[in-house]
């Protein structure tokens, strides 16, 4: 690419120091507001699930339409291991964890042998069974009545109940999955995904174990969902199996797609704008259509995920960052040029 | 109800539902042969026919004439959303290509409710509440109506794609798009067809439906999934195939609801598709070879 990689990482690790102090300075200028602060927490649970989605589709190039399986496993483990067993959140987050990995590992062998279309249908398919369980295997879910009474999560002998506390609790989960996916994509690993994202031939040829790579990330995607999910479970304490339907699995894909496969920050920006322009479509819809239900917002996000696809099909993160690219240098060299004359 | 009696009303239930999948399941092998397009906003055809098909009734047009205006409306939207969404973005990957019907359906979703808002709607009956006794089972009517028309669309459209000269150049398409255009036919076209085709189609399935099980603006979700998955056990390109794939994905929801428990029913369907695409991804009447890494 004729591109020096140090220069990259170093000028972007510029701007993720000032973001990350950003995000932490925000809910001290925010702490009073709860509906601001709430927000930017579903903001953090989908952030999780986005990037580890973004690895699988822009890395990979594999899509999935049953991420809010993985999302439910995460939070019915946790909801089962705490209250039934008295297991500490952590434990039982990690426990869902190694389940989603085990269940996308068992699923992924068979999937990962298909493409495209079958792919897709694949993960669909599992998606509505994964849910029909959540549904129907009262014992252990609740049901369509829900699961009650989940303990909230604590850390260093503090319970994390406010909003505040959970704020940070959320975000520093999602940047440390920004951050590693990062990592990931750039080692060796990334490189392999890439070339797998270019042609399955070639990479095949050169010595890259797609389904190995494949399946990987297939793990890691799910391992993300079910952390996002467990914390999830214990910020709003009841969960029910309708909040995993098929439907989530396509809002997750719709950030995915918004925020742009080909960078790690493409979920934050995409799940940003989706729970944004969602807060936002409910204050202002009623105004113009008075009778108009909840779900009516699902209509601008066609509209939208139909425009983006066509005109920005790499997404809000490209355009982003082209920007970005054209705007930094021009401003740098006007400060040198300022500074030759003593401005 | 004897064993006897039950296993022939539910045989019945799951041939209706059958052939309505088989209708829509048709038009998403037709337009998937040309075009390479999975829609997953084919169900939404179906919803979008019951529904404007209520309307015309309502507001007092004859039957016949509500039903032939509601599948002409339903193409004409049809060919809207093949100009506005697939059109300009041909040349997508099929990832993007899938996310551009799913954002068409919610399109298509978000319309209906803001026209007949969340509430169910009925259609009533083509002929009457009259029910038949085959076999001490009782069957409505309209059971009976959903599958022959169903099986009668299908006639007409075996006759269409063997028999015509225009059935056969779309057929040409299917088989060879590069051959199809050095004889003369544009692709492109046929590929318009084949989407107002079936747009057409889905709305027939969702006016026959409409009268058994309602229609709301997101009744098309099921109905165009387990189309999908009655054209994937047909191996996507195959229409009989498809057809039969409808019928059997009927018939095992109608009897895992009457005997088993109705919870698990979409389970089940979807089970057979993770079966059928993880052992025989060309369908379950295809020989080998095709599209496995």
């Amino acid at each position: 690419m004729g591109l020096d990689l140090n220069k990259v990482y170093n000028r972007s690790t510029k701007g993720s120091i000032l973001f990350v102090v950003i995000l932490l300075g925000l809910p001290l200028v925010f702490s009073t507001n709860n509906y601001l602060l709430s927000t930017l927490i579903m903001i953090g649970f989908y952030t999780i699930v986005s990037t580890g989605l973004t690895l699988l589709m822009g890395y990979a190039g594999q899509i999935s339409l049953g991420q809010a399986a993985f999302y439910g496993i995460g939070a019915y483990t946790s909801a089962y291991f705490t209250t039934h067993f008295g297991l500490s959140p952590w434990l039982a987050m990690m426990v869902g964890a190694v389940i989603a990995a085990m269940v996308a590992f068992i699923i992924g062998i068979p999937a990962f042998r298909l493409r495209e279309h079958y792919l897709a249908l694949a993960t669909l398919g599992f998606g509505v069974i994964v849910f029909t369980f959540f549904k129907e295997w009262k014992e252990i879910t609740g049901g369509l009545n829900g699961f009650f009474g989940i303990p909230p999560i604590s850390l260093f002998g503090i319970t994390i109940q406010t909003d505040f506390q959970f704020y940070y609790l959320v975000w520093i989960f999602a940047l440390i999955g920004i951050l590693f996916a990062r990592n990931i994509v750039q080692s060796r690993i990334g490189r392999a995904l890439l070339s797998i994202h270019g042609s399955e031939v070639a990479a095949n040829s050169l010595g890259v174990n797609i389904t190995k790579y494949k399946l990987q990330m297939f793990m890691i995607s799910a391992i993300y969902a079910a952390v996002a999910g467990s914390l999830y479970a214990h910020y709003v304490t009841f969960i029910n199996p309708q909040l995993f339907e098929m439907i989530t699995s396509i809002y997750f894909l719709i950030m995915v797609v918004i925020g742009g496969t080909g960078n790690v920050w493409g979920g934050l920006i995409g799940a940003a704008v989706y729970v944004c322009l969602g807060e936002l479509l409910k204050e202002i819809v009623p105004l113009f259509i008075p009778n108009a239900s909840g779900e009516f917002e699902i209509v601008f996000f066609g509209i939208l995920l139909v425009i983006i696809l066509i005109y920005m099909p790499n997404g809000l993160s490209h355009s982003i960052s082209k920007i970005v690219k054209r705007v930094l240098p021009a401003w740098r060299r006007k400060k040198r040029v300022n500074a030759c004359f003593g401005k | 109800m004897d064993v006897w009696s039950q296993f022939v009303q539910l045989l019945f239930s799951g041939l209706t539902v059958g052939s309505i999948y088989a209708l829509v399941a048709l038009g998403f092998v037709i337009t998937y042969s040309i075009t390479g397009i999975l829609n997953l906003a084919q169900g939404d055809f179906a919803m979008l026919g019951a529904l404007i098909c209520i309307s015309f009734v309502n507001s007092g047009f004859p039957f016949i004439l509500s039903i032939l205006l509601s599948v002409v409306l339903v193409m004409i939207i049809g060919v809207l959303f093949e100009r506005s969404a697939i059109h300009p973005a041909r040349h997508s990957s099929t990832a993007t290509l899938i996310i551009i019907t799913i954002g068409v359906a919610f399109v298509f979703r978000g319309i209906a409710i803001f026209v007949w808002g969340t509430q169910p709607y009925a259609l009533r009956p083509f002929t009457g509440n009259d029910s038949l006794q085959i076999f001490g089972a009782v069957i409505q009517t309209q059971n009976i109506w959903a599958i022959g028309i169903s099986l009668i669309s299908l006639a007409v459209l075996y006759f269409f794609f063997n028999k015509t000269y225009m059935g056969k150049a779309v057929t040409a398409c299917v088989v060879n798009p590069f051959a199809a255009r050095l004889m003369g036919i544009q692709p492109r076209k046929m590929s318009f067809g084949a989407i107002v085709i079936s747009a057409g189609l889905g709305a027939l399935a969702g006016i026959i439906i409409a009268p058994i099980s309602g229609a709301s603006y997101d009744m098309g979700v099921m109905i165009g999934l387990k189309a999908f998955i009655a054209a994937v056990i047909g191996g996507l390109t195959n229409a009989p195939a498809a057809i039969v794939g409808a019928f059997i994905i009927g018939i095992l929801e109608a009897f895992t609801e009457g005997y088993f428990s109705s919870g698990y029913k979409d389970a089940i369907s979807f089970g057979l598709l993770l079966l059928v695409l993880f052992f025989m991804p060309n369908g379950i009447f295809a020989k080998a070879s095709g599209k496995r890494v």
